[in-house]
């Protein structure tokens, strides 16, 4: 049977080219892998091979033709022995439908249709019942505590990083779990993070739960692509087949005269990214019982603690198993005049600022997001529909930063309820410089919190 | 096209090597009609075709049980087709398709099969290399005797995360197998102008890790080697490293006008060395198949193609909820 031989599509963006020379001629016969023409595209000439076996029956486009649309036919291309009259009287092979134009119109018509399930409802439950005993602990015990439990639990949890085990960890948050759970499951590296956050990965692939531990978040830049491309992406790109879940985790943002290098806030870069879930706690009860709900987590989740937390202490609920759920935010104070919304470290901030401006008269009310992927939009949303101004606050620096996008959502959802516009609080704009004076300067200070809250109430 | 060297002796026997000769031509067959229906438009993006390098896949698939993993990169294809993933669901995956092995979420460069542990199918050069490793590191957590193949080319050899990896490998023994498929080409950059060394296995001595250099062209050659690799790796002695010198005949993707080599090289070597016609040329010449055998395999493997080019043209593409799916796992996928 007489076939058509179509103008090829020869890169993603081709739409049409120039038949520039045709290498074979009327009566010729070619087999898989001979070049039959040359094609120019708008980037380069390429050469177009033959895929079946046959004789040319016809040409169809003579040499030199510009704008040949792709599935134009060019060439009859004739089975052996069959006649050349046969060219006459071809099949096409052009596609039935148009699927090179299919996706864009699909694109078209879905963005209005598909949307971002709705926000939850928010959920008041406190986070343990009146009359649970309580005990002090510190975030560095609370997270200990959190591992150790979940690893007697299911013996597929493994923790791996530089000086985890035998070291104890490089800010002790390993402490006596190398004793407890021995060399298998507590798991030095060498100072490889790219190559073991790639293993870790992969290990979560084939079934186990790792946790992989960043000596700091600064140093997962080096793994950015594993938590990025191999972590979040696979579940959405195997169609649900598989996925990564896993815990990253490890101090994040400013620790003290450290420099620059040492003292970054990720909490935006990874915000943003679908298929990974974000965690940043405050308190010693939040650190526990949101590092065993990401434990548990079937997802990556990314879980940023803080070096200047891990030593305060806090009551943590002396209660067997105890979890905090994801994307449930933590009133930490109640209060009619303006909404202060922070997490992490930030949370110390803005709860030193409320302290003093009740004294002033100034009822602030200090929303913890406690995990930034969800996000308990609702709630920000509920408060600021009763406080009218928002004041959000956070380490990390200005450009791109959380607060700018929980801004994005209240002027989405509740415009007509702000009295003043939302004011974000954030580190300076700059690296983070040594001179004590200048860090001072550059990181964020109860101060500014307080000045912001007075701008939006208008004091 | 005939293969002009003399065919070597082999132990082979002739339902082994007519099941190669058939992998391998369903391989050839399915990137062809690839090719075709990207040049309709019907496939999109990147598409690289694993044409020329098919005795790799399948001779080291030869040497694998059941339980062992497999990952690579883009060009992977081949590699799906080789584990026994089902040409449909490879082809519709590529048109973007419902019945795609992604349901059209991944395309080409990303596809995976649970039950096939396929873990992908990676389109950042060098990253699956510690990903397999990571593979490799969970079968040996669960004490099994597993191995895992982690192919990649010769230009993700000069990564560094493949060293990092290495390192590991052999530090903890891991049980993977490292498979470069050094096709000659890091899509214009040839080996002679991007590594230092001139053979990339001898970097794992480096490591204490075991190695050799293999033909690729050559599925019994291929096969053998993979069989010293696995039996290093499952008996607990950890990675090992097969350099397998391949060459695509193709371009790098489907959009690369291949300028940097010259016609002569690729038609030589499709003359002298095509792994396909290696095979076929044993099987004649002991009187393992007639032509006419062969005939009814080429048959059979065209009739495979084209269904798959019909299942992928038919499915319809995905449902526009489709968009919100799969983004977060409410509970973890079960292993397969
Ligand atoms: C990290 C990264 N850098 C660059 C690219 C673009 N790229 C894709 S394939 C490729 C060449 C890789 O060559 P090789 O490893 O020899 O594999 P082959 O394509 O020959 O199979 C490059 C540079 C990429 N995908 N990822
Ligand atoms: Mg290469």
């Amino acid at each position: 049977m007489a076939t058509e031989i179509l103008m090829p599509a020869l890169s993603p963006t081709m739409e049409e080219g120039t038949l520039a020379k045709w290498l074979v001629k009327e009566g010729d016969t070619v087999s898989s892998g001979d070049i039959m023409c040359e094609i120019e595209t708008d980037k380069a000439t390429m050469e177009f091979e033959a895929v079946d076996e046959g004789v040319i029956g016809k040409i169809l486009i003579e040499e030199g033709t510009e704008g040949v649309k792709v599935n134009t036919a060019i060439a009859v291309l004739l089975e052996e022995g069959e006649d050349a009259s046969a060219a006459e009287n071809v099949s096409s092979q052009a596609p039935a439908e148009a699927p090179s134009d299919a996706p864009a119109a699909a694109r078209e018509s879905k963005p209005a249709e598909a949307k971002a399930p709705p926000a939850p409802e928010t959920d008041m439950t406190p986070d343990w019942p009146e009359g649970t005993k309580l005990k002090k602990q510190t975030v560095r015990e609370a997270l200990r505590d959190a591992m150790a439990e979940e690893m007697r639990r299911d013996e597929n949890v493994f923790l791996m990083g530089e000086e985890v085990a035998e070291y104890q960890g490089a800010y002790k948050i390993s402490q006596g779990l190398l004793d407890e759970f021995g060399a298998k499951r507590i798991i030095d590296t060498p100072i490889t993070e790219h190559g073991f956050a790639g293993i870790g990965v992969g290990a979560a692939f084939g079934g186990l739960r790792p946790i992989v531990e960043f000596m700091t978040w600064n140093f997962a830049m080096q793994a950015i692509d594993h938590i990025l491309n191999s972590a979040a992406k696979t579940l959405y790109m195997s169609g649900g087949q598989m996925g990564a879940p896993m815990v990253f985790r490890g101090p994040n943002g400013a620790a003290a005269r450290v420099g620059a290098q040492h003292s970054q806030d990720y909490a935006a870069w990874y915000m943003q990214i679908p298929g990974l879930k974000v965690v940043m706690p405050y308190s010693a009860s939040d650190a526990k019982g949101l590092m065993k709900t990401a434990i548990r987590d079937p997802n990556p989740v990314v879980f940023l603690e803080n070096e200047i937390m891990y030593g305060k202490s806090f009551d943590v609920p002396d209660v067997e198993d105890y979890t905090v759920p994801f994307g449930k935010a933590r009133i930490w104070r109640e209060g009619s005049d303006v909404t202060i919304v922070s997490f992490g470290i930030g949370m110390t901030y803005a709860l030193e600022a409320a302290e003093k401006l009740a004294a002033e008269g100034i009822e602030a009310e200090v929303i913890d997001l406690r995990t930034l992927r969800p996000m308990d939009t609702a709630s920000i949303i509920k408060s600021v529909m009763k406080t009218n101004r928002c004041v959000t606050v956070e380490e990390g620096w200005p450009q791109g930063s959380v607060g700018n996008y929980i801004s994005s959502v209240i002027m989405q959802e509740a415009f007509d309820y702000l009295d003043a516009p939302v004011i974000n609080c954030t580190g300076k704009d700059v690296p983070m410089p040594y001179a004590a004076n200048l860090e001072k300067l550059a990181l964020l200070t109860t101060d500014e919190v307080i000045a912001a809250v007075k701008k939006v109430t208008y004091k | 096209m005939a293969a002009k060297k003399p065919t070597k002796k082999t132990n082979a026997s002739a339902e082994e090597l007519k099941a190669y000769y058939k992998d391998m031509l369903l391989i050839r067959r399915f990137e062809e009609k690839a090719g075709q229906l990207y040049g309709m438009g019907l496939i999109g993006g990147f598409c690289h075709l694993y044409i020329g390098q098919e005795a790799v896949v399948v001779g080291l698939e030869a040497t694998a049980k059941e339980g062992d993993s497999r990952i690579t990169t883009y060009r992977d294809h081949g590699h799906m087709l080789a584990c026994g993933m089902n040409p449909d669901g490879v082809m519709a995956e590529l048109t973007g398709r419902e019945g795609g092995y992604s349901r059209g979420k991944g395309g080409s460069m990303h596809m995976f099969s649970k039950e096939k542990r396929f873990y992908g199918g990676h389109g950042i050069v060098g990253a699956n290399v510690p990903l397999g490793a990571g593979v490799a590191f969970a079968d040996k957590y669960k004490g099994n005797d597993n191995v895992t193949f982690t192919y990649f080319g010769d230009g993700a050899a000069n990564q560094g995360q493949v060293y990092e990896t290495f390192n590991m490998a052999a530090l903890w023994k891991l049980p993977v197998i490292f498979v470069i498929e050094n096709n000659q080409y890091a899509m214009g950059t040839s080996q002679q102008r991007s590594t230092s060394s001139a053979e990339i296995w001898e970097r794992g001595k480096a490591f204490g890790i075991p190695g050799e250099a293999v033909d690729g062209m050559d599925v019994l050659a291929v096969k053998d080697a993979g069989e010293r690799a696995v039996k290093h790796a499952r008996s607990g002695e950890g990675p090992y490293i097969l350099e397998i010198k391949t060459y695509r005949y193709r371009g790098h993707s489907m959009s690369d006008p291949a300028k940097y080599r010259t016609r002569e090289e690729v038609q030589k070597m499709r003359d002298e060395r095509d792994p396909i016609e290696q095979v076929r040329n044993i099987l004649l010449e002991n009187k393992y198949a007639t032509e006419d055998d062969l005939k009814a395999i080429d048959k059979e493997i065209k009739q495979v193609v084209n269904d798959s080019a019909e299942f992928a043209k038919n499915s319809p593409e995905p449902a526009p909820e489709e968009l919100w799916t799969d983004i977060y796992a409410t509970e973890v996928p079960q292993e397969a």
